[in-house]
């Protein structure tokens, strides 16, 4: 085990979530859950994040920011969507704005399922993006920098 | 008189003894916040995570900044504690600073020069009672060399109680403790995304996070020279300031910039500039 599972360094993006999604993602923080006993912190900050958490799907609107937040993330990176309408849509599928996933837009390594996802549920589907870090940390994709390298 | 074997002991020791202050720092503020916390060598993982993933070059003197910064630091820290020239330290100190601002201002773009500016503000805040504090320890000691002040036999905190307190103050601003946290932050919570090292990445963060922790141990050991005339009673400052700082940066939510200009400089006058009158004025009468 590297350093990646232990310090996973969190961005979240609110998709066009309904923002139930976000509060649990929040509560994660809170004295209750506290994730950060995991080394997990939520950073603003696309440069310095790991793993990407998403709620709510993607609509017109979003599609640019969120391929754009994809691509200054520093590999090796994993993305989380969070929620049901992250991961397909959900309810507001059929909406004329709407995409659809996130995995329209980018590629998805864990999908956690719930309206509105419980935290309990939110740290697990982190837990396991950490060991899929981990592996993209030992098989880079093709063309990619091993890490510490330069793009 | 330089002592080149105390220079080498804080290169090689000050990384894991600021690392570990930085752990137990976390871990105080966690449990003071009423949460578990990470453990204690969390600052470990976090650098050793950031050496492995993939750096994202903005441009390519960002590099050169970012190293300067570091080696400035470093270099003002081993003189300090191998008992150099005080205003040498605090000069290569502060070029350190101008070398992260650079770094900062050499990327385009709004978040990184936001956080530029606001550390320029920081030095401009800090700067005066730092140059204070040498000032007051060359009064009572009649010696900017840090192995001089340190032998000396006088207890420089009777001497310079203000400047003591303000550099105090700008201790909060130098280990980016809420309220003055505000050119970047160490807390989940963002000031305009992360200041200063908005446009860092990977292996180039974790060198501003390792040339601040040496920074941290160099304050630390400028405490110290306040209580130099007894170590136990330095090494006990030193732990009381720290967890003094803690506690600040749990209490207060962050200051804007112009209360931070101002608090500081009028903290510097008030407490720097009357003491070393004081000091002054009574050299006249009692020979210091």
């Amino acid at each position: 085990m590297t350093h990646l599972s232990k310090s996973p360094w969190i961005l979240h993006y609110d998709a066009s979530s309904c923002n139930g999604c976000d509060i649990e993602v929040l509560a994660c923080l809170s004295p209750l859950y506290d994730v950060e006993r995991f080394g997990i912190i939520n950073t603003g900050n696309p440069k310095h994040a790991d793993v990407l958490v998403i709620t709510g799907g993607i609509n017109e609107q979003n599609r640019q920011v969120v391929q754009n937040l994809y691509n200054q993330m520093p590999d090796p990176k994993v993305v989380v969507a969070v929620g049901i309408c992250a991961s397909s849509g959900g309810v507001f599928r059929e909406c004329y704005n709407v995409v659809g996933g996130i995995d329209c837009i980018i590629p998805v390594d864990v999908y956690v399922p719930g309206c509105a996802a419980r935290p309990e549920s939110i740290i697990d589907g982190i837990v396991r993006a950490l060991s899929i870090l981990e592996e993209k940390k030992r098989m880079p994709a093709h063309g990619r920098a091993t890490g510490g390298g330069e793009r | 008189m330089i002592l080149l074997e105390y220079a080498v002991l804080f290169i090689v020791l000050a990384p894991f003894i600021g690392g570990l202050l930085a752990g137990i720092d976390r871990k105080l503020t966690a449990r003071m916040q009423g949460r578990v916390g990470p453990p204690i060598l969390q600052p470990f993982y976090d650098v050793g995570k950031l050496f492995q993933k993939e750096q994202i070059v903005v441009t390519p003197s960002q590099h050169f900044y970012v190293l300067s910064y570091l080696v400035f630091i470093v270099a003002s820290g081993a003189l300090f504690f191998a008992g150099g020239d005080l205003l040498l330290v605090i000069f290569a100190f502060t070029l350190a600073h101008i070398f992260l601002v650079l770094g900062a201002y050499s990327s385009y773009s709004p978040y990184s020069f936001i956080g530029a500016e606001r550390e320029l503000i920081q030095i401009i805040a800090y700067e005066p009672m730092i140059i204070l504090a040498a000032v007051g320890m060359y009064m009572v000691t009649k010696s900017f060399f840090v192995w001089e002040i340190m032998t000396s036999s006088l207890p420089l905190i009777l001497y310079l109680p203000g400047v003591f307190l303000g550099f105090l103050m700008v201790l909060t601003i130098k280990l980016r403790k809420s309220p003055f946290d505000l050119s970047t932050s160490h807390h989940a919570h963002q000031e305009i995304v992360k200041g200063v090292t908005t446009e860092f990445s990977g292996p180039m963060l974790a060198r501003v996070e390792i040339a601040h922790w040496y920074e941290n141990v160099f304050l630390l050991g400028f405490i110290y020279l306040f209580f130099a005339w007894n170590p136990l009673v330095g090494i006990i400052a030193i732990i009381v300031a720290y967890l003094l700082e803690i506690l600040i940066d749990n209490t207060f939510s962050r200051a804007t910039w112009k209360f931070t200009l101002k608090s500081a400089w009028i903290i510097a006058g008030m407490m720097g500039l009357v003491n070393l009158g004081v000091l002054y004025y009574l050299s006249g009468v009692v020979p210091v």
